[in-house]
């Protein structure tokens, strides 16, 4: 009778650990084949002249990405010079204030931005600035990934800070330190290794957005560095080359593809390990 | 008692509507050890967190009448200056996380930016963790990180953060609540060595720890500071009922 009993736990015990395996297996799955196919279709166009040159005319073979990197690095980097000052600051507010009508609202605020479609932020980033200004710009792209990056940076500052215990302000406060400098000098570079990974994921986030570009920077087959001026992107890059009937540029998405999955799958792991490596013990 | 460090006249404390302290009426000795005993929720901790203005720091909380520092008036100062010239130690280690040991020895004066020489540091760190009895054990790596120490280790470096700032007395609340006995005991050998420098006062629910360490002994109870006299006379002739019954146990 006992024996029995136990032989049914023991096989009910494996039945499950097997159905667990089985199906975060399942899970994982899709993420192997995305990368599997991209990278079996994409990898044979990547070498060192297509990562640095300038797009060809079209039926001209050759040609590389160079363009679209940058235009993405410089996208990414305008995004981050606008969302972090912001989003932080915000952040610490929530994270200082918790209950407080503003507080609230700003929380109900970053919620709705966060749900917000990226093509909808970037209709808003073309009535913003490409209408009044006249022309798509670099700037303009950057704003749209910014306010798609808000959110998190935000969110990711507030949760951070939360986790800072109260004593170590109680600490600083019993030496005399005024609240602000506290919080500038004690809890923030607490929170420090949690907000850079918050930046970063958010950059992984919006590195690959095609929605809000597509009528803010525009794409640009040339090499441009101003911010006023329209500058390409990868993920437009893909889907221009994508749409394209010519069999070596849709070869050159797949490229695209690639370098643009491995961009953000590095900003990933960079954001892993600064998460592990600096972490801080209280 | 003659020229108290610090007193306080008829002291009141609130947390929003509730009232923590009635009429606390006390004065602490110079290089003296006074101990505050008394249950959970008395209001011992109230009362020191009111002696540097902390209690404040609290939403909704607030102080009526005065605290005194010899004769200058703690509620008429800045709040920040009140806290520097006098320290508190925590019942946890609160050592801050992201800095060296010398660091957080140093802390006090480099979070407020007070700017002093390099070398006048140097003495400041070693002064401080030697009183703290610390020094032997830390002295050939003062810059790796405060956290990696043990939680005794720890305590005593929160206790060299707050002497280094050169305070008038510090206010220790339960600062062994949460150590072993090794550590407590080694604390408490620390505090006697203490008050010969420094004023000290000591917030505690051990009742042997007070008896032990302390000069003076107050006894709050519901907010009350019910008998306050000196530890010999508290733990012989107590002349309050209460006080009688809680030392020896009957309720606390």
């Amino acid at each position: 009778m006992i024996k029995s009993r136990i032989h049914r736990r023991l096989f009910l015990n494996t039945a499950f650990r097997l159905l667990i395996f089985g199906l975060s297996a399942a899970a994982l799955l899709p993420l192997f084949l995305i990368l599997a196919d991209v990278f079996y279709k994409g990898i044979g166009v990547i070498n060192w002249n297509f990562l640095v040159s300038l797009p060809r005319a079209t039926g001209e073979k050759g040609g590389g990405i160079s363009s679209a990197i940058v235009g993405t690095l410089m996208l990414v980097g305008l995004a981050i010079g606008l969302a972090v000052p912001l989003g932080m600051a915000a952040g610490i507010y929530l994270a200082e204030v918790r209950r407080s009508r503003l507080a609230y609202f700003t929380r109900l605020a970053v919620d709705v931005l966060q749900g917000m479609p990226s093509v909808v932020i970037g209709i808003v980033a073309y009535a913003w600035l490409v209408r009044p200004m006249g022309k798509f710009t670099a700037l303009s792209g950057g704003v749209a990934l910014a306010l798609m990056m808000l959110p998190l940076v935000v969110r990711g500052t507030e949760e951070v800070l939360k986790l800072v215990p109260a004593t170590l302000k109680e600490a600083s406060a019993a030496l005399g330190v005024p609240h602000y400098r506290t919080v500038l000098r004690v809890i923030i570079p607490c929170g420090l290794p949690g907000i850079i990974s918050a930046v970063l994921l958010g950059v992984s986030r919006v590195a690959g957005e095609t929605a809000p570009l597509l009528f803010t920077a525009f794409g640009n087959r040339f090499l441009e560095l101003s911010p006023l001026k329209q500058v390409g992107a990868l993920p437009l890059t893909i889907f221009t080359y994508a749409m394209s009937p010519y069999e070596d540029l849709q070869a050159q998405a797949w490229g695209a593809a690639v370098v643009l999955i491995v961009i953000v799958l590095a900003t990933n792991i960079i954001s892993r390990i600064v998460i592990t490596r600096w972490k801080i013990q209280f | 008692m003659e020229n108290p460090i610090l007193r306080t006249e008829s002291l009141n404390a609130y947390y929003g509507g509730q009232i923590a302290l009635k009429a606390v009426t006390m004065a602490i000795p110079e290089r003296k050890l006074t101990a505050i005993m008394g249950p959970s929720g008395c209001g011992k901790s109230t009362l020191i967190r009111c002696l540097n203005r902390m209690h404040e720091l609290i939403p909704g909380a607030r102080v009526e009448n005065k605290v005194f520092l010899k004769d200058r008036d703690l509620y008429a100062m800045e709040p920040t200056e009140v806290r520097r010239m006098i320290g508190m130690v925590f019942q946890r280690p609160n050592p801050f996380p992201t800095m060296s040991i010398y660091e957080n020895v140093i802390a006090g004066y480099r979070l407020n930016s007070i700017r002093i020489k390099r070398g006048d540091q140097d003495v400041i760190v070693e002064e401080s963790l030697r009183k703290a009895a610390l020094w032997d054990e830390v002295k050939d790596h003062l810059h790796k990180k405060g956290t990696f120490l043990s939680g005794g280790q720890q305590q005593r470096l929160c206790i060299a953060r707050a002497l280094a700032l050169h305070p008038e007395i510090i206010l220790l609340d339960e600062p062994t609540s949460a150590l072993d006995p090794k550590a407590t005991a080694f604390i408490e050998t620390l505090m006697e060595e203490l008050k010969q420098s420094v004023s000290i006062c000591l917030v505690t629910h051990n009742i042997a720890q007070a008896s032990r360490v302390s000069d003076w002994t107050a006894f709050m109870y519901l907010g009350e500071l019910v008998e306050y006299n000196t530890t010999e006379k508290i733990f012989t002739v107590p002349q309050d009922k209460r006080t009688e019954e809680y030392l020896v146990g009957k309720f606390g």
